[in-house]
């Protein structure tokens, strides 16, 4: 273990390294891990009722116990990192503690299994979950009207383009482009591509900002909306926003926020009062609903008054009776964007976590989200070069510049870091940062392990320096090394098929070490 | 704060590290006429204790204690105990989409499962890492079929679930991309002839769903025969992925578009779900969504990556496949384990859904009329009680029952009488029993 570092970390792990076949692999046939209670009504033939419907062979499908079941998976997850076992310094994707009452009131019976078809008598909690969320996050973005339907933040965007267009429209023209920043998350271009506008291309000034001189020059009545993410991908407030919102509105244009870091924002400033028309929320992100591997999100979109006639049906309205109910009759909806009401189950773990918080939590969590960057960024400018100056908020952009002159890139770096316990930081995003590195540490992390991340920074720095190919092999703890992705790609490999013939499965040489 | 790990202490002094006076300098850049001076207007800060109780309030308020025979899109089946096991593990829960592939092993090899195990149900030759939902998927998926043949339009039958219908409208009006309807026939299938006359050659795809909004089987050879016959691409959609067990795959499909949340995902008051595309291979490089794929490690070890992603939008930005950047993927993972537990034991699975979907139909047609008798049909079936089905649903609400769903919205060729019930395993004998007697007394 020792020489594989340079220095003496204060933090290192090695990975557990246990071998898992895939589930296939370990079936045989006859085994089983379910009975299924005694069937109370007759059998059927299914041959009988369902004709040449029916199915006679399920291929792969295995078979096992429950044990070798719970062990599998058991195993898989070792190979994971997790919040649960330490920092993400991930820019951009706020990855904050997920608090387990969150998974416990989401599997309550009567919201669990709640179905979505349940007369609306029988619904009355479900549906104040979803008007209390409502309000708290109508409050927190201060904006007039929301939906929750939208399934993860790209498909937020997509909901808020839509209602940006039904708003041209509805004044007869639905105009041709939208404007984007280079700093943007690229969800933003494939997003209006997908609602039929151009893509044209905003310029960041030096200083990694809305240059408001050229979006003076950009901005025309053929304008939809510019899509902003504030603070921007470099982290910094975009100080000159009401500026950018009035050169948008004098033109009738709309301003699109991109609320993926929103966790700079909450309970200190609202984008409703600094002039955001229609933005997205990701509960996956801002309100820590779990990322689970990469899914589910969750992306509400709030907007102002002039978009809620295009919101997506049904809506959460009260009634007369001061009843919760849904409205369909929505004449000039953009439709709906997906069934039912979204994911619901990320509602309420939201909804927790605000109830856990209060005013005075959110409002702490947002300064200590800020501090941390801050701290990192302190203790750390002087080891890597920081292409902007500006004040961060919640998270810092770093770049290799430094470290790229040993052959060091910031990808290298980021393998490293997962050498020493972490995992990397976000890599070679945003573009407008040649080599960035972009580090968001939230507010979950302690002092004690901002200082870990530190001193892991500074050593692979020092390593750079002294032994470069130790950081651009890394990482070197992990159950696997760096994998062959070109291969991946070139020749897809999507799924397991039985060997034909009978060639023993390859052996991992890792086994004989233990 | 209970989640914030930091002491008063531990504040002050990273202030004076920073080298600032205190933090609202952090928050300088922000112009003081948009900081807000004043609390959010949220609910106070709750204990853990009292956070469960608030919920318990709402979850009481619902429906508990019912027998339901609601499905439509959303189907009641029993989630084996080792699936909340398995997502309930940190590793899993609290872990990054895999992009740095050596610390997310696990992650990306149950996802390579989920694949192999989503192609093998659908008798499809690849299978993405899953999508949002069924309907955004069917979306998808129609968008994918325009990229593939280059033609524009859309055949969509009437018995694909309306609120995918009504999803897939909302993507399709702004893509340009004409969808006609296609109409259904007494046996509550898609009516062939007016298929092969709907489909011309701007035709990119026909859309049915099969087992269909109504629980009818679909004709997918046929189908698939007359789509191809005029070079359009048949996509399948399937809502009640537990049918594969016991129905035949439809592998005459180009694309499977479907919701896998019949898999051991809670009904949830409609999400979060697991939609999925699986496709024939020739179209891997149009599929939206992340894919897992297996490769080797620098030492020859076998592992797994996401991949190609240059059909992505963080590389491919406005040109990329689709926006869509998150999956699924602890729904994926709920889905994986509850196929495992299953495996090919989905077959008897399969087969009691459709002994209680049949002595349902049996039972309850005796007040009524099962429509769409003609056709094999899964778990569900279309019952027309020859009463208002909102009428009948309100007296059997005193009852503790939850009918079927009425289909008048919708199907308003049907009449007010009809509804859509569905039985799977969770309903037992004596629920059905209860059901048929108060509607033999029309509830």
């Amino acid at each position: 273990m020792a020489e594989k570092f340079v220095g003496t970390p204060k933090k290192a792990t090695t990975h557990v390294n246990q071998n898992e076949n895939l589930i296939f692999e370990k079936s045989s046939p006859g085994k089983k891990a379910y009975r299924l209670s005694e069937l109370d009504v007759p059998a059927v033939d299914a041959a009988s009722l369902l004709g040449d419907a029916v199915r006679t062979d399920l291929g792969v499908m295995p078979e096992l116990s429950e044990i070798e079941i719970v062990r599998h998976f058991t195993r898989l997850s070792t190979w994971n990192y997790a919040i649960d076992l330490g920092m993400f310094p991930l820019g951009s994707c706020t990855m904050k503690y997920n608090g387990r009452v969150n998974e416990l009131v989401a599997r309550l019976e009567g919201i669990a299994e709640a179905h979505p078809y349940q007369p609306e008598s029988l619904s009355q909690g479900v549906l104040e979950i979803m008007k209390v969320l409502s309000d708290c996050l109508l409050d927190i973005c201060g904006m007039d009207a929301i939906t929750l339907q939208p399934a993860a933040g790209a498909h937020g965007e997509f909901t808020g383009i839509l209602l940006a267009r039904a708003y041209h429209e509805s004044l007869g023209n639905a105009r041709k482009k939208i404007l984007i920043p280079d700093s943007a998350h690229g969800t933003n271009p494939a997003t209006a591509a997908v609602v039929g506008y151009e893509v044209q291309n905003l310029k960041s000034n030096a200083k990694g900002m809305v240059d408001l001189a050229e979006l003076e020059k950009l901005v025309d009545e053929d304008t939809a909306a510019l899509m902003l993410t504030n603070p921007s991908t470099i982290g910094v407030f975009e100080s000159e926003i009401h500026k950018i919102a009035d050169i948008l509105h004098a033109k009738g244009a709309l301003l699109y926020m991109d609320g993926a870091n929103m966790n700079a924002l909450v309970g200190k400033t609202r984008p409703g009062d600094f002039g955001v028309d229609v933005m997205h929320l990701n509960l996956h992100k801002t309100f820590s609903t779990p990322h689970g591997g990469g899914g589910p999100g969750s992306g509400p979109v709030a907007c102002k008054k002039i978009l809620e006639p295009f919101l997506p049906t049904p809506l959460l309205v009260t009634k007369s009776d001061g009843k919760l109910g849904l409205e369909y009759n929505r004449p000039q909806t953009v439709g709906r964007v997906r069934m039912f009401y979204g994911n619901f189950g990320m509602f309420v773990r939201a909804l927790a976590y605000i109830l856990a918080n209060g005013p005075d939590g959110l409002r702490q969590t947002t300064e200590d989200a800020v501090l941390n960057a801050n701290y990192i960024r302190a203790k750390l400018e002087d080891t890597f070069e920081l292409p902007y100056k500006t004040r961060s908020l919640h998270e810092v952009v770093f770049s290799d510049k430094r470290q790229a002159k040993n052959g060091v890139k910031t990808g290298d770096m980021g393998k490293r870091l997962i050498d020493y316990g972490f995992h990397a930081y976000t890599v070679s995003f945003p573009m407008v940062v040649q080599g960035a590195m972009m580090i968001e540490p939230t507010e979950s992390e302690s002092r004690e392990e901002l200082d870990l991340l530190i001193d892991a920074l500074k050593q692979i720095a020092r390593e750079a320096e002294e032994n470069p190919e130790l950081v651009q092999t890394a990482p070197h703890t992990t159950r696997v090394q760096r994998l062959d992705e070109t291969t991946a790609a070139r020749k897809p490999v999507l799924r397991w098929k039985a060997p034909v013939a009978a060639t023993p499965v390859a052996v991992d040489t890792a086994a004989k070490e233990w | 704060m209970r989640y914030l790990p930091k002491s008063p202490a531990d504040r002050k002094e990273m202030l004076a590290e920073i080298g600032v006076a205190s933090i609202d300098d952090l928050f300088s850049t922000i112009p003081a006429e948009y900081r807000l001076t004043r609390d959010l207007n949220v609910p106070r800060q709750h204990g853990e204790q009292e956070v469960i109780e608030h919920f318990k309030a709402f979850a009481e308020k619902n429906a508990t204690g019912y027998a339901s025979f609601l499905g439509a899109g959303a189907y009641r089946h029993y989630r084996p105990v080792l699936i909340d096991t398995v997502v309930s593990r940190g590793e899993f829960l609290t872990s990054y989409t895999p992009y740095q592939p050596e610390i997310a092993q696990g992650t990306l090899q149950a996802l390579f499962e989920f694949q192999t195990m989503i192609c093998e149900l659908t008798g499809m030759e690849i299978a993405n890492a899953s999508m949002y939902d069924g309907s955004t998927g069917v979306a998808e998926a129609v968008m994918m079929a325009v990229r593939v043949t280059g033609r524009n339009a859309a055949v969509v039958a009437k018995t694909v679930h309306p609120e995918y219908r009504e999803v897939l409208a909302t993507y399709a009006l702004h893509q340009e991309i004409p969808v006609t309807a296609l109409d259904y026939t007494a046996n509550g299938r898609v009516d062939l002839a007016k298929l092969d006359a709907a489909i011309t050659d701007d035709t990119a795809c026909v859309l049915i769903q099969s087992p269909n909004f109504f629980g009818t089987i679909e004709d997918v050879a046929a189908i698939a025969e007359i789509a191809h016959k005029k070079g359009a691409l048949l996509i399948v959609a399937i809502a009640e992925a537990v049918s594969l067990g016991i129905v035949k795959p439809p592998k005459e499909a180009d694309i499977v578009a479907m919701e896998a949340q019949a898999f051991g995902v809670p009904v949830g008051y409609g999400g979060p779900y697991c939609g999925v595309i699986a496709s024939k291979e020739k179209f891997l490089r149009q599929m939206p969504g992340r894919l897992a794929g297996e490769t080797k490690d620098m030492s020859g070890k076998r592992g797994f990556v996401l991949t190609l992603s240059t059909r992505e939008q963080h590389i491919r930005r406005e040109k990329a496949t689709s926006n869509i950047c998150t999956n699924q993927s602890l729904v994926a993972l709920m889905v994986t384990v509850f196929l495992t537990v299953y495996g090919k034991g989905l077959k008897e699975l399969g087969e009691q859904n459709l002994a209680k979907a049949h002595y349902a139909a049996q039972t309850l047609g005796k007040s009524g009329k099962v429509l769409f008798g003609g056709a094999p049909r899964f778990n569900e079936f279309v019952l027309d009680l020859g009463k208002d089905a909102e009428t009948v649903n309100a007296s059997l609400l005193t009852k503790k029952i939850i009918g079927g769903l009425p289909l008048a919205k919708w199907y308003p060729e049907l009449g007010a009488d009809a509804s859509l019930w569905c039985a799977t395993e969770l309903n037992t004998k004596a629920q059905i029993d209860a059901a048929a007697t108060a509607i033999a007394g029309k509830a």
